[in-house]
């Protein structure tokens, strides 16, 4: 048996264990720790991407018919992610040494660090619905851990609090979905599932219902429309934290589950056009509400939900290799453009509001340059790596559903409008503050990691690239009307932000529906609020009246009136009491005698 | 010729004399004088029943026996009752069971 998938995931694991148990205490012990363990962890990963592909496990739970092996499965889409996760994960690790270096609970930090990248690597090599439902739960854990990091600030702790409860809401249709598709075939490995699903003689609806439960999953963790409030709150947490959570591990967990189980969803419709269409509703929504954020993680936050909306879309147009592509580029740049945010951040003292920014190109001229590779990739701009990969998904949608190619383009110009209003605002300019003025070059611990992470934003795309990494999809004829209309809206996006911020200082444009987050946010505040009193009124109700009413009260009347009913007969009377007591005896004589 | 139902109405008259004596006067002396009144019915319808219940030419003993007991327990009653009413007396200066109404609700 091949040790490197183990290693890769109990490294991380291991650091989480030693810097609880033993070094707690020292601040520079734990975070060395920390970053030895996903060290460990990338070069497995490393090693494994180079070698074959193969999947190895034992038996776990075995009773009766309910078996659950604990292994992993090793092929092209566990690689890819196994890589992925690791290495920004370590960059990220290595940035943090930086960003957190004067934070009190630094070996907190790192430990919750380390569990979540033992969580996360979970789930890229679980071979089984219950194994990666369990990391998948703690991944949960431990991005609840992460967002409340600072939890003596109450909008931590309460976004920490949403993030969970919303994971849960998903994670409660996922975990029916997984016992609809056991109960359904009997087994819960991936592989014998790839195989006998499609052959299974099931009711469309019960398979629809199975594939979209199961979808439900990945709406809560990948924050799809409906789910998708906790991921803008989630920003509360340390900026590294929204790096890892948004770019390469906890979201896309929600969209390589999808692609690892897309026989449920292979050939049907339903399924497939319920994906498509949650996914580009979140994208539209997430594009509208980014063009209108004031705090630079925030935009960015809407901007990542925005495109893992076009990676769940790219799934639900049957192409899980464009999706897992565009995931593969996204986690780069994404990753990029939050350590980029957090170095901003980090030199401005807190501050998050770009309207308090501005002329940072020549202060932080490494953040600078990166944050541009990463914002050029991220709108799409050739040669970078956004490019290629929202490509193949532009190309696939016109292909297939011309309707769903026109949103995916609406999204395009939005996104390249939104990161130019971003750009041209947060690092264009004069400043806007004594903060910004003051700002200076974050530390070499941090702008290395930027450094390192710019390159591939701009290179791993391109087609000599990207095959290595990428499970290669049969080639879509290529499509060059896809790529005019792309250029066309990018180069529109990207013109209309010029024009608009270009030396303004402060928002020209006010649109209270999308700053207001279409009101969602209010709206499920009402709902749980309205929710809840109906349910306290009934509750309240019940326990008043029927509980302390009814029964408790009633049982207590009942024995105290009986008792003041019979105590009239205590007359006080020794005569009277032996004529009952004769009486008594009279009866039960004639009873016994005369009427049995 | 004397037979078992005689006696046996003889103790039933004793014992509703008893009863009656019981339920209808007030003193409790008297009361207890009823009382014992009706145990000696009980005796006196066991006495018969011995007498008319004759095996190889002897009487049931067994029923003799009881008499005894009753007699016995009946002395000890008495004792302790009689007690009771004096120490009653001392008490309350009365032996009439309408002055006696302390649990009375």
């Amino acid at each position: 048996m091949n040790a490197a998938p183990w290693l890769i995931l109990f490294a991380p694991l291991t650091a989480a264990v030693v810097i609880t148990l033993f070094t707690l205490r020292s601040r520079q012990l734990s975070s060395y720790v920390a970053v030895t363990g996903v060290f460990v962890s990338f070069l497995a990963a490393l090693a494994v991407f180079a070698g074959p592909d193969h999947a190895a496990g034992f038996n776990w739970i075995d009773v009766g018919i309910f078996q659950v092996p604990f292994g992993y499965v090793i092929d092209d889409y566990s690689k890819m992610l196994l890589l992925v996760v690791t290495g920004i994960g370590l960059l990220i690790q290595l940035y943090s040494l930086g960003y957190m270096a004067d934070d009190a609970g630094q070996s907190r930090y790192f430990a919750a660090l380390s569990l979540f990248m033992f969580s996360m690597l979970g789930i890229v090599l679980a071979n089984n619905f219950v194994m990666m439902f369990i990391f998948w739960e703690l991944v949960g854990v431990s991005s609840y851990l992460l967002i409340g990091h600072w939890f003596e600030r109450p909008s931590a702790a309460d976004a920490a609090n949403k993030a969970f409860l919303v994971n849960r809401i998903g994670d409660f249709g996922f975990m029916l979905g997984i016992l609809m598709v056991w109960s359904a075939s009997g087994t819960l490995v991936f592989g014998d599932l790839a195989q006998k699903w499609p052959g299974l003689n099931l009711s469309p609806a019960y398979a629809l219902a199975a594939a979209l439960l199961v979808f439900c999953g990945a709406v809560g963790k990948s924050a799809q429309f409906p789910l998708h409030v906790w991921l803008p709150d989630a920003m509360e947490g340390p900026t590294p934290v929204s790096a890892l959570i948004h770019a390469a591990t906890m979201v896309a967990a929600g969209v390589y589950m999808l692609a690892r189980v897309f026989f449920l969803f292979e050939g049907r419709w339903a399924a497939l056009g319920v994906v498509l269409w949650i996914g580009l509703a979140t994208s539209l929504l997430a594009a509208l509400m980014a063009t209108q954020q004031d705090d630079i993680k925030r935009i960015l936050a809407y901007s990542t939900l925005s495109q893992l909306g076009l990676m769940v879309s790219a799934l639900g147009l049957g192409v899980p290799h464009a999706a897992l592509f565009h995931l593969f580029t996204h986690a780069f740049f994404k990753a990029l453009l939050f350590l980029g945010a957090g170095s901003v951040i980090h030199s401005l003292h807190h501050e998050q509001d770009i309207w308090h920014m501005g002329g940072l190109q020549r202060r932080m001229p490494l953040t600078f340059w990166t944050f541009a590779a990463a914002t050029l990739a991220l709108v799409g701009c050739p040669p970078f790596a956004g490019f290629w990969s929202k490509d193949a998904i532009v190309a696939t949608a016109f292909g297939r559903q011309p309707l769903a190619g026109l949103v995916i383009s609406l999204v395009n110009f939005l996104t390249a409008f939104y990161m130019t209003r971003l750009f041209v605002v947060a690092f264009w300019g004069s400043p806007r503050s004594s903060s910004a003025e003051h700002a200076h070059e974050s530390p070499a611990v941090m702008t290395t990691p930027l450094v390192m992470l710019a390159v591939p934003s701009v290179l791993i795309g391109l087609p000599f690239i990207a095959p290595v990494f990428v499970p290669s999809s049969e080639p879509e004829a290529p499509a060059i009307l896809a790529v005019l209309v792309s250029l066309l809206v990018l180069a529109a996006g990207v013109a209309l932000g010029w024009r608009f911020y270009r030396g303004a200082a402060k928002d020209p444009v006010h649109i209270p529906l999308f700053a207001n987050r279409f009101y969602i946010d209010a709206f499920y505040g009402r709902l749980v609020r309205y929710t809840q009193d109906a349910l306290s009124t009934i509750a309240g109700f019940t326990d008043r009246w029927i509980i302390d009413g009814g029964i408790v009260k009633g049982l207590s009347g009942a024995t105290f009136w009986s008792g003041f009913a019979l105590r009239f007969l205590q007359i006080g009377n020794l005569q009277a009491y032996a004529f009952l007591f004769g009486i008594g005896v009279v009866l039960l004589l004639y009873i016994i005698l005369f009427a049995s | 010729m004397v037979t078992l139902n005689d006696y046996l109405m003889v103790s039933g008259l004793l014992f509703t004399i008893g009863f009656a004596g019981v339920l209808l006067r007030r003193n409790i002396i008297i009361i207890f004088m009823a009382l014992e009144l009706m145990l000696n019915a009980a005796n006196l319808s066991l006495v018969g029943f011995s007498r008319f219940n004759v095996q190889n030419g002897l009487p049931d003993y067994n029923a003799q026996v009881l008499v005894f007991f009753i007699i016995t327990v009946a002395a000890a009653e008495v004792s302790v009752g009689l007690a009771v009413i004096v120490a009653l007396y001392r008490a309350r200066q009365t032996t009439h069971v309408e002055d006696i109404t302390s649990l009375k609700f």
